[in-house]
């Protein structure tokens, strides 16, 4: 279609325009964040910082219990990693490989889960878990999350293109059910269950209605709310509010990096399903 | 093998325990429970039976009416707004240009961010006196505008440009509103865009080259072409767009306000007027009402536009 140079080079120009619009509130994010405070108050704004101010990250790091955030978030979403990848496997396991009465009317309700946003079920899910003791612990944070639909429908997805021959050859070879899915599926699944693990870790990662209504103390607060909290306490220190942004968004955005491309074509994916 | 496969009758249940416990003690009971709470009168523990009474205080609260408005308002704001750019983009990316990935990895960078983070950024932002938005529109010779401190309508503050003058209930969104639409189609643009990408990618080539051979121009390949078999995706992401859209959260409790939901209320969604009712006031009754009002809201959406995409849509 684009045969002359001119629109090649507009096409270009239109998606640079598109692009800078993009990546602008997180280059002033960052300068922001180098900024002295008199700096970030002066009207209009210098583009850059005068002298970088690389205290500020400490100083920010230092205001509120930063450390406590970020471990209470790795091992939250560290469990919550574990237990969809080991629920999930199973039951999709069942779905695709399994006969039993009822199997598909099953998957369909698990599906119709699927349809129901969280913010529906918050109150009465918050309910439950003061009946079970657990608001405020990390039971709170991590069960609930430790299974989910969409997971499940994925992993379904991709076990049912592997042939049924290897599944006959496996029984009749003595293998059990649940050998064949642990040495036969799951080897063959390797980038559908990447895909689910990224995720389950973006999803845990970026958690903040359900963290912000199920915990309270600071001491299971994670990274998210935190980083909220943080913002009611620094007020108007905008230079310290722009780096602990910064170093909050900046470990995902570093696997982001790393895992760009089955990141986007994971999310791609889960779109063509509908 | 006779034996084993008797055996293997327990085992379904084995493997579908873990993940069938969480989920109805998570999800389904939590759906069934629901209802069965916004019966009662509910502050911290249960009280009276109110059969409908929430349903029926709930319809005659302005409040509710207000928060859905506000809500609408940031639907139809936000949803072609973001399909329209985000269309736009991919159809510009699927041209077989250099640097592709680069293009589309920027563009995505905002939705691989969390949502906290992004609304401290864009607060600062739309900051009233020291903010970049205003300093950017000061630069192209605009007065600077209160963003997420101005409550007067969108349509009146365009109307007052051009000497007219609307009264405040044609007003529209206030700029408040239109500034948290802007910061929410920035965030979702690169989801979409990949979505149509994909779509896009999945139209075969030689229809391109045959409508060329036959001297179509860019624009009637799109109409006659593009637009037809892109359907099924684009139906998807509107509803998706959509439904997230009614949940509209997190970027309202942390940029507007204090008050959340100011200035004036004209911020204040129906998530957040749920999340008041059960968190902040306790009244979880009502809280569980508005949450059952919004899911009957979005499931019809979602079962109107699943009609109209069996009907209309071109499925290549």
């Amino acid at each position: 279609m684009a045969k002359r140079p001119w629109s090649k080079l507009s096409i270009h120009l239109l998606l640079i325009g598109g692009g800078i619009a993009a990546i602008t509130p997180f280059l002033w994010m960052i300068s922001t964040s180098l900024k002295l405070p008199p700096e970030a108050l002066k009207f209009p704004p210098g583009l850059l910082p005068h002298i970088p101010q690389w205290s500020n990250y400490l100083e920010a790091w230092r205001e509120a219990p930063f450390a406590r955030y970020f471990l209470n978030t790795i091992f939250v979403s560290g469990s919550v990693l574990v237990s969809v990848l080991f629920t999930s496997a199973l039951a999709a396991f069942a779905f695709s490989w399994l006969e039993f009465k009822g199997r598909e009317a099953l998957f369909v309700g698990f599906l119709s889960m699927m349809m129901v946003p969280m913010v529906v079920y918050l109150v009465p899910a918050y309910i439950i878990l003061y009946k079970l003791r657990w608001l405020d612990t990390y039971w709170a944070l991590i069960i609930p999350w430790g299974a989910n639909v969409f997971s499940i429908f994925l992993l379904r997805q991709h076990f049912k293109t592997i042939p049924r021959d290897l599944y006959d050859a496996a029984i009749i070879d003595g293998c059990s059910s649940f050998g064949f899915l642990w040495r036969v599926v799951l080897p063959l699944s390797k980038a559908v269950l990447v895909t689910v693990a990224l995720f389950s870790l973006i999803g845990s990662w970026n958690s903040f209605m359900w963290p912000l209504v199920v915990t309270n103390s600071d001491k299971m607060r994670i990274i998210q709310v935190g980083l909220a909290n943080f913002s009611q306490e620094s007020g108007t220190r905008w230079t310290l509010l722009m780096a602990a942004s910064t170093f909050c968004v900046a470990p995902l955005l570093l696997v982001f990096f790393f895992a760009q491309k089955r990141i986007i074509s994971s999310f791609a994916r889960s779109g063509l399903k509908g | 093998m006779e034996v084993r496969s008797k055996k293997n009758k327990l085992s379904p249940l084995f493997y579908l325990l873990p993940a069938l416990v969480i989920i109805i003690a998570f999800r389904l009971l939590p759906i069934l429970y629901s209802f069965f709470v916004s019966f009662f009168e509910w502050k911290i523990k249960r009280g009276e039976f109110l059969g409908l009474g929430q349903y029926w205080a709930l319809i005659h609260d302005p409040v509710f009416w207000k928060s859905l408005l506000n809500t609408v308002y940031f639907v139809l704001g936000t949803v072609p707004t973001s399909l329209l750019i985000s269309l736009f983009f991919a159809v510009l990316l699927n041209q077989k240009i250099k640097a592709m990935g680069a293009y589309r990895t920027t563009f995505f960078l905002p939705v691989i961010t969390s949502m906290v983070a992004v609304s401290m950024v864009w607060k600062w932002l739309y900051h009233p006196r020291l903010g970049l938005a205003n300093f950017l529109l000061v630069l192209v010779g605009i007065k600077p505008l209160g963003w997420l401190n101005e409550p007067t309508g969108i349509l009146k503050l365009l109307g007052q440009g051009i000497g007219l003058s609307l009264p405040n209930w044609l007003g529209g969104p206030s700029l408040a509103l239109v500034a948290i639409i802007i910061m929410s189609v920035w965030k979702g643009l690169g989801y979409n865009i990949v979505l149509f990408l994909a779509g896009l990618q999945n139209i075969p080539h030689q229809l391109y080259e045959a409508a060329r051979i036959d001297g179509a121009g860019p624009f009637y390949s799109f109409r006659r072409i593009t637009w037809p078999l892109l359907s099924p995706t684009t139906f998807y992401v509107l509803l998706m767009t959509t439904i997230v859209s009614f949940q509209v959260f997190t970027q309202i409790y942390l940029m507007t306000g204090p008050p959340v939901g100011g200035p004036q209320g004209t911020t204040k969604v129906i998530v957040y007027y749920l999340y008041e009712k059960g968190f902040v006031t306790f009244n979880r009754g009502y809280a569980s009402a508005i949450a059952l009002v919004l899911f009957v809201i979005i499931l019809s959406l979602t079962l109107l536009q699943r009609r109209l995409a069996e009907r209309r849509v071109h499925y290549g």
